[in-house]
């Protein structure tokens, strides 16, 4: 569905995407992985054929987007990060509107429309304002809006910034029924649950690269182990405990507020660091997560 | 597969109109219309301005006015004032949705960033934006050229040119409000043009003839977008009609095609960034 060579996006000397390489498969729900800055949304925008690369090759549904843009765009469907929703326009005809600039029939659209309302539960908001929905309605109606012309493609760019925890669930369980259908997704997030939940693969991207590519349980298993022992002790201590770690042959983060060790027995972990003698003022096992990769990757929090 | 060309660019520059399509830009002006149809009081509110002013200044001040004389016969002031107001009123109509309502489309609402996301191209942006100018400036003018028919005030059957000069007047209006409106940066800058467009209103023989002013100042009108619009309608209204009158809608035309290439080459560079 997807092709890039070397893509690279430049804004005068600011390097946004510095030369990657992606292959995203027809059917797939593919992520983009990485903290503000890293390069997703420029690298959206280059696929969704909305911004020209600087250099590389590109291709997007089998078309060159430098020549063909509109017909590529012709079977995008695309939630930019701000909704971009038409103000000046009731629900409903955001909707219709946005169908005839894919130059679809009426008659199709107002039927579409109607489905889509009640895909994304919001049959009875129809003449609403746009400025009356709440942030989770207006997220729904973008989504429902970049599904008017029924794309091969759907481009998110994250889709569940900003929503409570309720909207975000309905968000998802929205993006699983299009997999189901078999629409290639391809979202970016920097939320690591989300890409866990929705994604078959995905790529980690830092300071416009790929740092790292793979499913998300691969990813975990190749870059942290399967737990995680979070410890919090007293600086004096810290050398100490590293050390300990080290014998145990965990790798070991420092953040600045505690340390993360890596290991498949968190538990075990945990013991060689209490035989040291040490008191931790704070302990926590858990099962390892994509945060855990992109902090050994970049050295980073995710979102700060 | 192939390589991005940068090479393209330069054509682009060049030509940044060769992206438009009429048939896609015509979706934009179908998204206009619904806005327009919601919200219809604004829409018709623009008529009236010039048509309060033919009543207050053509016929209320018209009766401490002598006639004027045009092309060697005297005229009624309010029929001398008529055709410059219809221009204005053209000017206007075209304007008002390219410099206003599209700066704040454009900075605010930011109503592209989803309209690009479509298969329409900022090329078709700029056409379709120009075209829904366009059409409004042209039911304005149809509007009161109505009711300077109804009011006696049509000279020659001459007039029935004015609509579509009226109408070129509002395109070429709409264009050059396009090209403008894309390279300001705050509202600041758009008061700028209202700073702009009601002197020309006021002093572009719209009032009285061009003789009243001493001759420098005279040829500064002259030059003016709306004095070539404001010399048409005055000669076809009227039933002056002379060969000269190419080189306004000359004029008129190339302000058009000009402007409207300007408006598409910024906004690719603005919103296709």
């Amino acid at each position: 569905m997807v092709r890039a060579r070397r893509l690279r996006k430049q804004f005068g000397d600011f390097v946004a995407v510095g030369g990657i390489d992606l292959e995203i498969r027809r059917g797939e729900v593919f992520g983009f992985l990485g903290p503000n800055g890293a390069g997703k949304t420029s690298t959206m925008r280059m696929i969704a054929c909305m911004s020209p690369a600087t250099s590389g090759e590109l291709e997007v549904r089998g078309r060159d987007p430098a020549t063909d843009g509109p017909a590529i765009r012709a079977g995008i469907g695309l939630v930019p990060q701000e909704d971009a929703l038409d103000a000046e326009l009731s629900v409903l005809d955001n909707l219709l509107v946005y169908g005839r600039y894919f130059d679809l029939p009426r008659r199709v659209i107002r039927e579409r429309a109607g489905q889509l309302l009640e895909f994304a539960q919001l049959a009875d908001r129809a003449g609403a304002k746009v400025d009356a929905l709440s942030g989770g309605m207006r997220r729904r109606l973008t989504i429902a809006r970049a599904l008017v012309a029924a794309p091969e493609l759907v481009i998110l760019d994250e889709p569940t910034t900003g929503l409570d925890p309720q909207a975000r669930h309905l968000v998802w369980e929205r993006l699983y029924r299009l997999k189901r259908e078999g629409v290639t997704l391809i979202l970016t997030t920097h939320y690591m649950d989300e890409a866990e939940q929705l994604c078959d693969r995905l790529v980690v991207m830092d300071r416009g690269r790929i740092v790292a590519e793979g499913p998300p349980r691969a990813l975990v298993a190749e870059h942290v182990a399967r737990e995680v022992l979070e410890v919090r002790v007293l600086p004096a201590d810290e050398a100490a405990v590293v050390a300990a770690l080290d014998r145990h042959g965990a790798g070991c983060d420092r953040l600045a507020d505690r340390l993360c060790a890596y290991g498949d027995d968190g538990d075990a972990l945990l013991a060689a660091v209490l035989a040291t003698g040490v008191h931790p003022e704070g302990v926590l096992v858990r099962r390892a997560s994509l945060e855990d990769v992109f902090l050994r990757l970049t050295g980073r929090r995710l979102v700060d | 597969m192939s390589a991005a060309r940068p090479t393209s660019v330069p054509l682009l520059r060049l030509t940044p109109l060769a992206l438009a399509r009429p048939g896609r830009a015509r979706r934009l002006v179908e998204r206009n219309l619904v806005v327009y149809r919601r919200g219809w009081t604004y829409v018709v509110s623009g008529f009236f301005e010039p048509f309060l002013y033919l009543l207050s200044i053509g016929v209320g001040l018209g009766h401490l006015v002598g006639s004027q004389r045009v092309g060697g016969h005297p005229v009624g002031y309010a029929a001398f004032v008529a055709p410059g107001l219809l221009a204005s009123s053209a000017m206007n109509g075209g304007i008002l949705d390219t410099t206003y309502g599209l700066f704040f489309k454009l900075k605010y609402a930011h109503t592209y960033e989803a309209v690009l996301s479509t298969p329409l191209t900022s090329a078709d942006v700029a056409v379709g934006e120009v075209a829904s100018a366009f059409l409004r400036g042209s039911v304005y003018s149809a509007a009161f050229l109505a009711v300077m028919a109804g009011l006696g005030l049509v000279g020659s059957p001459w007039a029935l040119c004015c609509l579509p000069i009226a109408a070129l007047v509002g395109l070429a209006f709409a264009s050059l409000g396009l090209a403008v409106t894309a390279h300001l940066r705050s509202w600041q800058d758009v008061d700028m043009v209202a700073l702009a467009v009601l002197p020309m209103f006021l002093f572009s023989a719209t009032f009285y003839p061009l003789s009243i002013y001493p001759g420098a100042v005279g040829w500064l009108v002259r030059v003016t977008p709306l004095y070539q619009g404001v010399v048409l309608l005055r000669a076809f209204d009227l039933g002056a009609v002379t060969p000269g009158l190419w080189w306004h809608a000359a004029y008129l035309v190339v302000l058009a095609g000009v402007s409207l290439s300007v408006a598409a080459g910024r906004l690719r560079r603005l919103l296709v960034p």
